[in-house]
């Protein structure tokens, strides 16, 4: 029993190490509040959002609406970027600024974009290629021997069919560049000796006092009470590897134009 | 870059057997779905399997100890939504849908979540009953949720990501599907909801690999399709006929039975003069092109939304000579309670199960010669009937089959003339309660019963198929929505309106054991095992009760 406890404290202690590591290495949402501190996947993925949707109204330069400025990194109607957020889902009610069903990485882009369209050199933009993205997916990056997309790929990484709605340009880029640095805790590998010897090594979906769950490296879902367990380990570092190397910052890009794209199917 | 230690910690000695769960990849294949009886340790469709007996082969819950039974695990739905659903369990991981659509996987032994899949269906939809949702369906490592704004969608058994969505129908015509689908070979059937919107209604099938549409039967047939002509009016084309609830299949004859529900406007027939085939029936189909191969009507012209949305129980009954005759077992909410060939659709014969003064009796094709009530009279069963879509249950052991039903409950029928509108209700008149002070039941009401037996009784009847006639009867004092599972052990599980889990003898109906849930039941308890030990589950409230034998 004392081994037991002792060991589940170590778990919790590293589990807030590990939120403590996150946190000083800047959030998304620490990044909000500091101007200057938008990743450039945000903001290149804002501009070409804004190219699509605002340009026609609020022209190239971010003047084309009379008494908005959208350089000035000033706005009328909002000061935080929570507040932009508002006004790029709701729109302005009897204005031309219309209501925009957009997702969180959409959001992220388009906020990241306006604050910094001031001081943004657009020729410093990598811009990827979507269709050479997919095709890097499942080609040189070989993505999908641990992704899963509508149906097709490995489960025992994260599914991926609907990144986009939850997961930020930065958040993937970043990903991509140095995977154990971005990767979202309740994803760490777990390594379990269950009771009667049978090992498992997964990604973990779910975790309490007494039990964890996860999917295993032949992409079963298994439930496991830890006062069963042998050995119970909690990996931070991820099995992904980082493409820093392996991909150019072109390719890069190409692929998180085609990670963007991946809103899901309802 | 800083970098955490892995960290690590030895268990000490096993002190507890292991709680493991595993969901085989490969999956559930349509040969397991046919032979469903071969693993009562997992419930992989709708109604226990292909012939929708609702019966468990597990044997360690018996009439001597299901006093035993606790609580093992409690799942609180996120929603405030009638509970109606069944659950799926595949080899220890259960896939539940939580109202409206949203679908949960979890430890079936632990009640813990592996993931949860939420669906926002479009603010267009309008389910006439609910926003409700009574299960789903798996093919493969698929599972098949059809939604309240008509959408089918595929969705992962490991990841709970949805891999594909077909638009069944259009909310804003009234389409809604409430039902769990059916798997029949490499198809996905799925019946329409709206008949209280004036549709057509359907029944499609749709490849489960694409979502494409294979096939679609219109219950109503169209111009120069027979049966066509019990329309004598435009009507059809307005004329309901739903197939809100999950049908059965017939591996032998290759046949998928459905029932179809109430023609519209629900409550006056004289704006729809002829059968209305077909409405208020059983319709056999090919599951291969749903050409339909044969229909049994059981209330012509129904002007009581007598829908006959009911499960079609499947038995392959013993015959007195030896051998089995392939039998269907039909408690219809007109009152009655049916037993035809399941293979020609011949009516073999038919008796009340409840009071009943709509009709004095079937004639010899099992045609109802109908007894309309004067104006401002009661017509019983009312409008709720005697029984709904409630699941009902056969046990080979006993060879009884048991259904819930509501006793003493009549309606006054009031018709008026209803326009149509697309997506609007078209109900054609209102069922006004037997007495003018009191209110008819409708699907859900406060905890404390004012309804009263002034408005009606529930009961759990036990009917012998061989003659109709009943064997036992369990009464309640509130009317109820539960459904009724038995066991091998002849334990009988269900529930009412007033939040009782009850646990019957199924041989003569005694109260063996009940659990106050503290919310109504409304959907069918089910059974299965994890590592031999037998579970019980019953959604109540807003909560999945999961119950095993203290150990």
């Amino acid at each position: 029993m004392e081994e037991r406890r002792f060991g589940r404290r170590l778990v919790l202690a590293s589990v807030l190490a590990a939120a403590g590591a996150l946190a000083a290495s800047g959030t998304a949402l620490a990044q909000q509040e500091h101007v200057g501190q938008y990743s450039q996947a945000d903001i290149n993925f804002g501009m070409s959002l804004y190219g699509d949707n605002c340009v026609s109204c609020h022209g190239p330069g971010g003047d084309g609406v009379d008494g908005v400025n959208l350089r000035s990194g000033q706005f009328r109607a909002a000061s935080s970027d929570y507040e932009l957020e508002q006004i790029i889902s709701n729109g302005i009610p009897d204005t031309a600024m219309l209501p925009g069903n957009y997702n969180e990485a959409e959001l992220a882009g388009l906020v990241a974009y306006l604050r910094m369209m001031g001081s943004l050199d657009a020729s410093d933009a990598t811009i990827g290629d979507a269709a050479r993205g997919e095709a890097l997916y499942n080609g040189k990056g070989d993505c999908a021997s641990c992704h899963r997309i509508g149906g097709a790929g490995s489960r025992t990484g994260p599914d991926l069919s609907d990144i986009a709605n939850y997961r930020t340009a930065g958040a993937m880029s970043g990903t991509l560049v140095d995977p154990t640095e971005a990767m979202v805790p309740i994803n760490r590998t777990v390594r379990i000796v269950a009771g009667d010897g049978t090992r498992y090594e997964g990604r973990r979906l779910n975790e309490d006092t007494y039990t964890v769950q996860i999917v295993d490296e032949n992409e079963r879902l298994v439930s496991l009470v830890k006062a069963d367990l042998r050995e119970y380990e909690i990996l931070t570092e991820s099995s992904m590897p980082s493409y820093a190397d392996t991909l150019t910052e072109q390719e890069r890009a190409d692929v998180l134009a085609y990670l963007l794209t991946l809103k899901g199917v309802g | 870059m800083k970098r955490l230690a892995q960290c690590t910690f030895l268990a000490g000695l096993l002190l507890a057997s292991a709680a493991l769960v595993q969901a085989q990849g490969g999956g559930v294949t349509f040969e397991r779905l046919l032979d469903a009886a071969a693993e009562p340790h997992n419930w992989l469709t709708y109604s226990g399997g292909y012939h929708s007996n609702r019966h468990t082969a597990l044997d360690r819950i018996t009439p001597d100890n299901v006093d035993d039974l606790e609580v093992r695990w409690v799942f609180q739905a996120q929603s405030l939504q009638v509970f109606q659903t069944t659950p799926l369990v595949v080899d220890g991981v259960m896939y539940l849908t939580e109202p409206p659509n949203t679908v949960v996987a979890l430890d079936a032994a632990l009640g813990r979540v592996f993931w949860r899949y939420e669906y926002t269906p479009a603010p267009t939809s309008r389910p006439c009953c609910g926003r409700v949702n009574r299960g789903l369906a798996i093919l493969g490592d698929t599972l098949y949720m059809g939604t309240i704004d008509a959408q089918l969608i595929a969705i992962d058994t490991v990841s709970g990501k949805p891999i594909w969505k077909t638009a069944v129908g259009d909310p804003e015509d009234g389409h809604a599907l409430t039902l769990a689908p059916l798997i029949v070979k490499d198809k996905v059937i799925v019946g329409i909801a709206g008949g209280e919107f004036g549709i057509r209604g359907f029944i499609s099938a749709y490849d489960a690999e694409t979502g494409e549409e294979v096939w679609k039967f219109y219950t109503i047939p169209g111009p120069g399709e027979p049966g066509h002509e019990t329309w004598e009016n435009d009507a059809w084309r307005t004329g309901g006929a739903p197939a809100w609830l999950t049908g059965s299949y017939d591996a032998q004859a290759d046949l998928v039975y459905w029932g179809t529900g109430n023609p519209g406007p629900d409550w006056n027939p004289a704006q729809r003069p002829g059968d209305n085939l077909y409405s208020s029936s059983v319709v056999a189909l090919d599951p291969d092109t749903g050409e339909l191969a044969w229909h049994f009507q059981f209330t012509p012209n129904d002007p009581y939304d007598y829908d006959s949305v009911q499960v079609p129980v499947l038995v392959d009954y013993p015959a007195q000579g030896g051998g089995t005759l392939p039998l269907m077992f039909w408690a219809n909410r007109n009152g009655f309670f049916y037993v035809l060939d399941r293979t020609t659709g011949r009516f073999i014969n038919g008796q009340p199960y409840v009071f009943l003064n709509w009709a004095e009796g079937l004639d010899d094709a099992g045609r109802p010669v109908m007894t309309p009530q004067p104006p401002g009279a009661t017509t019983y069963p009312g409008v709720q009937g005697g029984t709904n879509w409630y699941s009902p249950s056969y046990s080979p052991s006993t060879r009884l089959f048991y259904l819930s039903a509501w006793e003493a409950y009549g309606s006054r029928f009031i018709p008026q003339e209803a326009e149509y509108e697309r997506g609007r209700i078209f109900l054609g008149g209102l069922p006004a309660p037997d007495d003018p002070d009191n209110v008819i039941p409708g699907l859900q009401r406060g905890v404390i019963n004012n309804w009263t037996e002034a408005a009606g009784t529930g009961a759990v009847i036990a009917l012998d198929p061989a003659t109709g006639e009943e064997r036992w009867k369990y009464e309640m004092t509130d009317v109820t929505s539960s459904g009724v599972l038995t066991t091998a052990t002849d334990v009988l599980f269900t529930g009412g309106r007033e939040g009782y889990f009850h646990a019957l003898d199924a041989r003569e109906g005694n109260l063996l054991w009940k659990a106050t849930l503290g919310g109504m039941i409304a959907n069918g308890p089910i059974s299965y095992a994890v590592d031999g030990e037998q579970f019980v589950a019953v959604a109540a409230g807003n909560g999945l009760f999961v119950f095993a034998l203290r150990e």
